[in-house]
């Protein structure tokens, strides 16, 4: 416990320190927070209820949606502004874009929580690979409609507002670092509560056999339904912080973007390990430092080390990071482990 | 939103034959997707991908001065040995994970594949254009390609060939059997190694064809794949497995639904739709599903 709060006191420190020991990497920072807290959200999903889903997407780009359109939307006509596209009728002063993006959060949160209520009695009820397809159905079609509708700026996107001239670039990149980081700490916090009660044992019920589950009394619809809402909210609030950051809406290449951050979120989960609480998060920071490697070596072919990067952890290192790191020292874990028993199982392998 | 649809009926025609034709096509990539998840148990995400370079194969052919029409015999021969290819690096080390590994491997493929295709071919949209002509009917009001009857035909002949090919032929027969139990197959001596790589071989060998005949008739791009898969699937858990001909009906359904969608909403949601359908019939599956469940309790 003690070693705990000193581990957790030096990431908070190094957290808050980041951006100015780094400021040439401030959004780069921000961005990696946000896909920490997409990795966490999708973790709660596939890695501990077991209900592998290509579907956050949606409240990723619902979120990010959202938040944009209320910024705009509590202060000016929403058709007009997006109308205008990148040339500025309109422009928020310090206090207005401060008030819209703290009310563009919060329904940017609550707004996919509510979604993922509703569509989740129909939806999971489906099991496996159904589930999966269902889901990966849900974010393309989300993505393709949501480009067919005007007043969100359709095909052209929708420039979301910009800063307002207080401080310059410096101030932006900080104030959106702060926000991202903020709501990785929230993020991290909760799901940590969570897992502490008997809600985490019942999602691995669910994960490991969800007929007996039920078989031993636990509404398992209810709390599948709980827990994806509770994926949803986070996933959506990341999603209205990341629309801020970028600057721009794109209906499928920004929000509903399965192609790249709908399966970033999983692979990252799994490069971590799968169902841990610390998991998603080393996955979000490996895959992100490579992912910047790639990007930047690898120009143009970014997609192609993409595809195989997904092969190559999905073939060879399905267990992840903290899974590899449990077989190798199941004693860090808690784990009681019988030296022959160990040495038999390894030798039958 | 436009009504001409309902007001002029001779649209209606118009759709409906556009969506029989097209459904063949549909049917005949579905057929390939049902085949390998039956037998390896495997949903295969780039089956559009595959498609969709089948078709560029077509293309090539039409770019070099060949008639594109004899893509259709050319690209299911390179598209079984690249069907066979990805078996032997891929996907035979995912056959007997979880289908959830085997999604998110095929995913990645697809990735690639998309990726690979916008690299060699480019991304604008083509068409190989078979010259063909067109036929008129009711009074010039209906127009018909002869490309989309020839691709009909096409694909009508090799269903029939590949369902006699399973009947009789000695790998068909070990086809069936790994399907119905791999493990006793294999205890009668078949090599389900080779029936695995020759199932994803026959049904890379049938996208290909598909593909060609979809460079022919309509277009193709390197991003268009994923549509194809989504559809493919709906037909199979529609169908059901090893249901032909409910994989034709279901396929020939879909594609009067898309026509009409495409009339009746406007073009830039016909994908869309495509993908809402394919959530709406999963939830139905799952309402009736768990009807059939309570009624055992």
């Amino acid at each position: 416990m003690n070693k705990n709060v000193i581990l957790y006191t030096i990431i908070l420190i190094f957290g808050l320190a980041a951006p100015f020991v780094f400021p040439a990497f401030k959004v780069q920072l921000s961005i990696l927070c946000v896909l920490i807290v997409l990795a966490i959200t999708w973790n709660i999903q596939g890695g501990e209820m077991g209900y592998n889903t290509f579907g956050n997407i949606l409240f990723y780009g619902l979120g990010m949606y959202l938040c944009a359109s209320v910024q705009v939307g509590m202060f000016f006509p929403l058709a007009e502004w997006t109308e205008s596209g990148g040339e500025k009728t309109f422009v928020h002063t310090s206090a207005q874009f401060f008030q819209g993006m703290a009310a563009g959060l919060v329904v940017a949160a609550v707004v996919p929580t509510i979604v993922a209520g509703l569509i989740g009695y129909a939806i999971l009820g489906l099991r496996g690979h159904y589930f999966a397809i269902c889901t990966l159905g849900l974010g393309v079609a989300a993505g393709e409609i949501s480009g067919g509708i005007e007043i969100i700026g359709a095909g052209q996107g929708f420039t979301t507002p910009p800063f307002p001239n207080v401080g310059g670039l410096e101030a932006r990149g900080e104030f959106f670092y702060f926000l991202s980081f903020g709501a990785l700490i929230l993020t991290f916090l909760a799901v940590k509560a969570i897992y502490s009660t008997r809600f985490k044992l019942i999602l691995n019920a669910i994960r490991d056999n969800e007929d007996k589950a039920e078989a031993m009394g636990i509404e398992t619809m209810k709390y599948k339904i709980i827990g994806w809402m509770v994926s949803a909210f986070f996933c959506g609030l990341a999603g209205g912080i990341m629309g801020g950051l970028v600057g721009y809406i794109d209906s499928t290449d920004v929000a509903f973007d399965g192609r790249e951050m709908g399966v970033f979120m999983v692979l990252m989960a799994i490069l971590g390990g799968k169902g841990t609480l610390w998991g998603p998060v080393i996955g979000a920071t490996v895959f992100h430092i490579f992912k910047e490697g790639f990007w930047t070596f690898f120009l143009g072919w970014q997609y192609v080390a993409l595809g195989v990067l997904i092969v190559v952890i999905v073939i060879y290192f399905p267990e992840g990071i903290m899974g590899w790191l449990r077989e190798k020292y199941p004693e860090r874990f808690g784990e009681v482990v019988d030296e022959a028993d160990r040495k038999a199982q390894v030798e039958l392998k | 939103m436009d009504f001409m649809v309902f007001q002029y009926p001779m649209i209606t025609v118009q759709a409906c034959l556009d969506g029989l034709l097209l459904g063949i096509l549909f049917a005949l990539i579905a057929y390939g997707m049902a085949l390998q998840w039956g037998v390896m148990n495997i949903i295969n995400i780039a089956q559009g991908d595959l498609v969709i370079l089948g078709g560029y194969i077509a293309y090539f052919m039409y770019l070099y001065g060949i008639h594109p029409a004899w893509g259709v015999i050319v690209s299911p021969i390179i598209m079984y040995f690249v069907g066979v290819g990805i078996y032997k690096l891929v996907i035979n080390k995912v056959v007997d994970r979880d289908l959830f590994i085997s999604i998110l491997a095929t995913f990645g493929i697809s990735i690639l594949f998309m990726q690979l295709m916008n690299f060699a071919f480019g991304a604008d949209v083509v068409l190989a254009n078979s010259g063909y002509g067109t036929t008129m009917l009711f009074d010039n009001n209906v127009t018909l390609p002869n490309s989309k009857i020839f691709s009909a035909f096409v694909s009508i002949v090799f269903a029939i060939c590949l369902v006699i090919y399973m009947k009789k032929s000695k790998l068909g027969r070990a086809i069936r059997a790994t399907a119905q139990n791999a493990r006793a197959a294999k205890i009668l001596g078949v090599d389900t190694e080779k029936v695995y790589a020759a199932t994803f071989g026959i049904n890379a060998a049938l996208c290909g064809v598909a593909g060609a005949l979809i460079s022919i008739t309509f277009t193709i791009h390197p991003y268009m794949g994923l549509p194809y898969t989504i559809r493919s699937f709906m037909i199979v858990i529609v169908a059901g497995l090893g249901n032909l001909p409910g994989v034709a009906m279901s396929g020939m359904g879909l594609g009067v639904f898309e026509e009409f969608a495409d009339y009746i909403l406007g073009t830039e949601f016909r994908i869309g739709s495509v993908f809402l359908l394919l959530v709406l019939i999963l939830v139905y599956r799952r309402f009736k599903l768990s009807r059939k469940r309570e009624y055992l309790k």
